[in-house]
């Protein structure tokens, strides 16, 4: 494969910056989630178990990455669950998902820092010449 | 950042000229050595906000600036109403009232190394900390309300707490003008079980001894000895303002869209203060401050009783609560006339000076006092607001030390074990759920809060009064 599914973090002053890239948008939004779940904990220490599904809508695929990882956000603040799996489709800035994961286990996952939310800085999503896909933002810790 | 593209007013004062789409100038403070560590980006996002309609005096970034979101963290900006001043989401923050409250335990410090394992025990068992942690409070709608409205004034009348501390908070320890109804139903679900838990990342509850006076006189008037063992609880609005932050940043860049108002970057989403947008966000930003406020009156609550078991008798008084994510309405001398101002510090704590009406009367003569949390092993230090930091940034001064490394670089330089044990060394018991979170939180990672405190110092904006050396951290 010349252009795998993958993610990575960047650096921020105060927080940390999320990004995944891969052969389809959908592919960079799915790696993004995984960035942002490894900044809470190492994302192999989470069971893809219990799938909860997502949608949002926004008016260009930046913003739409932004409320996609806040989905996220919501969903592990409120259903205190960790996820580790992701599975992304996106039509006409309309983006539906499920995300697998499992309830928090503070022994086991050793969350570091709680992402507060996902922010418009250095938020990015672009193709790259060689026909990937890649979206980034910074998230706040 | 490149010190020759600003203007020297003095050594710890440099000035960004006026140019092209800005309203009024940058002020940074800070030593040349501060400075010269800051990104370029602070000088870029102080130039932005200083683009931002109805700004008023100049656009500051305190000693301790650097890269936020918009706003640098650090900020200072005050906007007036009058002139088309807008209100932003990015210029408090996503941790709405985030702040510092220290109470006074009474004790020394010998007393509590005598039982220090079994004090950081205690501690760790009563305070819940981390992500995914929830407190022992589940509040239904209508109990929401009354929290959002009344702060740590409703916690106070809920039993967490005692009448007297509510002068030694912010507002009296409840921010009026806060809105419920402007707070979603989203926001409220995230706090459905986090009333009274500290958060994680860096929000901490320190135990700490005074371990230097600098301005005696003050530290009398704030009860300050040396060797004194000090409580320091740092954490702010929890997932209702996280919440708040995430949704009005979205509202906010289609209102400044509507209403014609060119932003240099989106973070720095804005609406005029007198619009729709604008007055909720602030009605739903003051129920944020609330919820801030009372958690960190319950949080109190908790360290009490726990003092109260292996402390009989201890009597932890309140000594200040500081917020330092807050937009709030003050007077303010601009150009010898009083104007009413929307000031929003992002990472900067309210300074007000001897005399301040708004100050109780305890801190009347002295000015307020303002708590510097440091990182975890390194020192706190307790300032207060000096009559020249009213001039020289609309009564405001730093916050804390500010990252020096990026977490993730921290989690590969350290092993969390590993620092605790060398903290351990220098007796310092911490208590953290997550091992990762401890080495993302080393010390070696922030800046030198010392440095901060003397450039803080030095350009008049608040003045030295003590230096607290951790003993026990609880991190979340």
């Amino acid at each position: 494969m010349d252009n795998p599914a993958r993610w990575s973090h960047f650096q921020h002053d105060a927080d940390i910056g999320v990004r995944g890239c891969g052969p389809t948008l959908e592919a960079a939004f799915e790696q993004a989630a995984l960035a942002m779940t490894a900044v809470m904990t190492d994302p192999r220490l989470v069971k893809a178990e219990t799938p909860v599904r997502l949608h949002c809508e926004a008016p260009d695929a930046e913003l739409l990455l932004v409320d996609w990882l806040n989905a996220l956000v919501y969903a592990t603040a409120t259903r205190n669950t960790l996820f580790s799996r992701f599975k992304v489709s996106i039509h006409n800035h309309r983006l539906d998902a499920t995300a697998w994961g499992e309830p928090i286990d503070a022994g086991r996952h050793q969350p570091a820092a709680e992402v507060k939310g996902a922010t418009y800085t250095a938020l990015k999503v672009v193709r790259e010449a060689d026909g990937s896909w890649c979206a980034q933002c910074v998230v706040d810790v | 950042m490149d010190t020759t593209r600003l203007q020297r007013i003095s050594d710890f004062e440099w000035r960004i000229p006026r140019h092209d789409a800005m309203r009024v100038p940058g002020v940074i403070f800070g030593s040349r050595a501060l400075i010269e560590d800051m990104d370029d980006k602070v000088a870029e996002q102080v130039t932005n906000v200083a683009t931002l309609p109805g700004i008023v005096s100049a656009s500051y970034a305190m000693p301790d600036a650097h890269w936020g979101y918009g706003f640098a963290i650090g900020g200072v900006a005050a906007f007036d109403p009058d002139a088309g001043g807008v209100v932003s989401a990015g210029g408090v923050g996503f941790d709405i009232s985030c702040g510092v409250r220290t109470l006074n335990t009474g004790l020394q410090r010998e007393a509590i190394e005598a039982r220090q394992g079994p004090l950081a025990d205690a501690l760790f068992a009563a305070i819940p900390a981390g992500l995914g942690s929830t407190g022992g409070i589940h509040l239904d709608d209508p109990g929401l309300n009354a929290m959002l409205r009344g702060g740590a004034l409703w916690a106070v009348e809920q039993g967490w707490g005692d009448a007297r501390d509510l002068e030694r908070i912010e507002e009296h320890g409840c921010m009026s003008g806060a809105d419920p109804a402007a707070v979603s139903a989203q926001a409220r679900h995230r706090q459905r079980n986090e009333m009274g838990t500290l958060g994680s990342g860096n929000h901490y509850l320190e135990v700490q001894a005074v371990s230097r006076i600098f301005d005696s006189d003050t530290a009398a008037v704030f009860g300050l000895q040396e060797g004194d063992v000090l409580v320091s609880i740092h954490c702010g609005s929890r997932g209702l303002g996280h919440q708040i932050g995430t949704e009005y940043l979205k509202l906010m860049l289609l209102a400044a869209q509507r209403h014609g108002i060119a932003l240099p970057e989106r973070e720095l989403a804005c609406a005029p203060i007198d619009s729709d947008t604008g007055r909720a966000y602030l009605g739903a930003m003051r129920a944020g401050i609330n919820c801030a406020l009372a958690n960190r009156q319950i949080l109190t609550h908790l360290v009490r009783e726990v003092f109260a078991r292996l402390y009989p008798g201890a009597v932890l008084q309140l000594l200040y609560d500081v917020s330092h994510n807050t937009c709030k309405v003050e007077t303010h001398e601009v150009d010898g006339r009083p104007r009413r101002l929307f000031v929003h510090r992002k990472g900067a704590t309210r300074a007000f000076g001897p005399g301040h009406p708004e100050l109780p009367e305890v801190f009347r003569q002295s000015g307020q006092p303002v708590l510097i949390g440091g990182s975890m092993g390194t020192a706190s230090y307790i300032l207060c607001g000096n009559a020249s930091s009213e001039s020289l940034s609309f009564a405001s001064a730093c916050h804390g030390a500010g990252r020096a490394m990026s977490r993730r670089k921290a989690y590969k330089t350290w092993h969390g074990r590993q620092v605790i044990d060398s903290l351990r060394e220098q007796g310092i018991i911490v208590r953290s759920p997550s091992s990762r979170g401890v080495a993302e939180e080393a010390p070696g990672a922030y800046k030198d809060v010392a440095s901060v405190v003397n450039a803080t110092d030095h350009a008049g904006l608040a003045r030295k009064v003590a230096e607290l050396k951790p003993v026990v951290c609880i991190k979340g």
